[in-house]
């Protein structure tokens, strides 16, 4: 009741100040005043029914907010038992595997995007998720690993092949550069070094015409060969979805395993008390500059493939909206959790493609759904839970699952 | 001099123009458990944080003696090579790994007795497992040597109290210490909690041949369980000896009560 009426007077306010915008019209080639009560109905509804929502909302998440962390949730149960995990698994690489062939090419070039963005997601979620480092230009070393690719093959007509693991090679080494020196910084100061690191590098390869062709950027860069074979423009793709898919699945699986080794539970003891984690013995630099090298890499490697899908690159492709984005997924998605990230990457990369009969207003729909997850889910879509360990007997300790 | 595994030489460490602790010598013996105490803002804290190395002293010198090694000089050396020289630590406000299970902070804390590297986490090498399980059993038996087996897989942060503090000593413990130093243990806890800590910290020293040096605050606490106390004062030693002599010794009664 009381929410009802407080929803009343939210829509009477509301349509109090949007009266003189939104109602009254002066019409200056007739000279009269035109009166859209209509409109004021709509804004009258609108806000009610909105409002009401919030309301409602807001109460269940403060009434079920302690229920939902006894019960263990779906996505839980889907990762870690082995009966549900295999075959959900399973289905999912069958569907991946199918898609290709019953959409369009188009929807094969969205759903690289996505992927890309996945990888991108998981590697900044190493640095941002696990270690705690917030890190605002990450798209600094996706730069890195397109540029290198880019320019060997023009220069070197080095294969993409050749290509890949330099890519991330030199990506894990512009990791340590940025790492380096913003070791003593953390929080607020280090996001403004990585903010302005990520805009160096963009900078750079807008200005630096002889080294690489400024704003016009590289094009006609070779397409990835198989076995030494061409491929046909549209198996190209098909093959570079292939590879993408083979990708994600190779970083999950070095992800999940760095999450649960000695090195990741530093980085999550770095995260988490950086004084108490050195009392411990950890050295903090360090397992800094792993996770900035091994952040990077990521985003080398998938910097290669981004340039050899779409054959041309310019600066224009790595500026902070990029950081900006691969950020939210990381957030959007749950700091740490794998799962999380790599749905955040589909909804913020795909859902836009979806939404595009709205497109002058896919930001402020971006934007809105962001603040609603921020205010009913802030740990993410999907919150990381620690690993748990089991114990068989007394002297024989092992790892459950 | 043989048997210490401590000594720290007119130790000072001046903030600008404050003498935090003013030429202190401490010493700890081997197997001995030494209380620092002082009123409040006597200086321990500042003395625990330059001999960890959280902070550089000044003046003087902190020579670590590690059973059956040469003697040392840590001074200004990283909080995390001299946590592995064998010197682990506490905090006087808890400083656990919130959001990581009990299991996995006594698992932090194993660290620096590990190596397994990049690699060997990515490919899990069959040394590498052998070092994971190792690492896990050896953190599981801290756990239950300081109680807390019912709660391995619980984050750090939803434990009680009394528990956290141990916690934070079995993870100090999984450093291999021969040195644990212990900021205020007892701080906030009840009379039954702190019993049972004081019976705790006895049975790590005999199970493990550790010294222990605490700063403490609960007088019943230090005078139960200390061989030998130092008592300081506006960052100046005071006092030091036997819980006897303290007790009667006029400089400390001064400094807790004040003159007449």
């Amino acid at each position: 009741m009381k929410n009802l009426k407080q929803s009343i007077l939210i829509s009477l306010w509301f349509i109090f100040l949007t009266f003189p915008l939104m109602v009254i019209r002066v019409n200056t080639v007739e000279q009269e005043v035109e009166w859209r009560w209509m409109n004021m109905a709509f804004i009258g509804v609108g806000t009610f029914v909105c409002s009401y929502i919030w309301r409602y909302l807001m109460a269940r998440k403060e009434k079920g907010g302690n229920e939902e962390e006894s019960k263990i949730s779906w996505h839980q149960t889907l990762t870690t038992e082995k009966k549900y995990a295999i075959p959900a698994a399973a289905l999912i690489l069958v569907i991946a595997f199918i898609f290709p062939h019953i959409v369009t090419e188009y929807r094969i070039n969205t759903m690289i995007s996505a992927l890309i963005y996945v990888v991108l997601g998981l590697g900044l979620n190493i640095v941002v998720g696990l270690a705690g480092l917030l890190d605002l230009g990450y798209v600094a070393f996706y730069a890195v690993g397109a540029y290198s690719y880019a320019l060997l093959n023009h220069h070197f007509g080095l294969s993409f092949w050749a290509c890949l693991p330099l890519g991330a090679l030199l990506g894990a080494f512009f990791g340590i550069l940025l790492g380096i020196p913003v070791l003593r910084l953390r929080g607020d100061y280090l996001a403004i070094v990585t903010l302005g690191f990520g805009e160096i590098i963009r900078l750079i390869l807008e200005n630096w015409n002889e080294f690489s062709f400024g704003p016009s950027g590289i094009a006609n860069i070779s397409n990835p060969t198989f076995f030494g074979q061409e491929i046909s423009r549209s198996g190209g793709i098909l093959f570079i979805y292939y590879l993408m898919i083979a990708l994600v699945i190779f970083t999950i699986f070095v992800v999940n395993r760095l999450q649960n080794s000695r090195l990741g539970r530093s980085w999550v003891a770095l995260r988490e008390d950086e004084i108490a984690c050195q009392a411990m013995g950890i050295d903090r630099m360090k397992t800094k500059l792993a996770a900035f090298a091994l952040g990077a890499t990521w985003a080398g490697m998938v910097g290669v493939i981004f340039a050899a899908k779409t054959s041309f690159i310019n600066p224009a492709s790595f500026t902070f909206l990029e950081s900006a984005i691969i950020l939210s997924i990381v957030v959007l998605g749950g700091m740490g959790s794998i799962l999380g990230v790599i749905l955040a990457a589909f909804v913020l990369i795909l859902l836009p493609e979806e939404l595009r009969a709205f497109s002058e207003y896919r930001m402020l729909i971006f934007g809105a759904s962001m603040v609603l997850m921020m205010v009913f889910r802030p740990q993410g879509i999907i919150a990381n839970v620690r690993r748990s360990y089991e114990y068989h007997g007394l002297d024989r300790a092992e790892e459950a699952k | 001099m043989a048997d210490k595994v401590l000594d720290v030489k007119a130790l000072t460490k001046t903030f600008g123009g404050l003498k935090a602790v003013d030429s202190v010598d401490l010493d700890v013996k081997k197997g001995e458990i030494v209380a620092l105490i002082g009123p409040n803002g006597a200086g321990k804290t500042t003395f625990f944080n330059c001999i960890t190395g959280i902070y550089t002293p000044t003046e003087g010198d902190v020579l670590i003696i590690p059973p059956g090694e040469d003697p040392e000089r840590i001074n200004g050396l990283k909080p995390n090579k001299i946590t592995s020289k064998g010197m682990a630590r506490t905090f006087q406000n808890i400083r656990l790994f919130g959001n990581m299970t009990a299991l996995e902070n006594v698992m932090v804390g194993c660290h620096c007795r590990t190596k397994a590297n990049i690699i060997g986490a990515i490919f899990r090498g069959p040394s590498t497992l052998k070092e994971e399980r190792e690492t896990i059993q050896k953190s599981y038996d801290l756990l239950k040597e300081v109680g807390l087996t019912e709660f391995v897989n619980e984050q750090a942060k939803n434990l009680p109290y009394g528990a956290q503090r141990r916690l934070e000593i079995a993870r100090a413990m999984a450093t291999d210490p021969f040195l644990l130093l212990l900021d205020e243990p007892a701080a906030g806890m009840n009379p039954q909690e702190t019993r049972d800590l004081d019976e705790l910290i006895t049975k790590i020293r005999e199970d493990y041949e550790l010294s222990i040096l605490l700063i403490e605050h609960d007088m019943k606490l230090v005078m139960n369980i200390s061989d030998r106390i130092f008592v300081v004062d506006y960052g100046k030693k005071i006092a030091e000896g036997t819980p006897r002599e303290i007790k009667d010794n006029p400089a400390v009664i001064k400094a807790y009560l004040g003159e007449d």
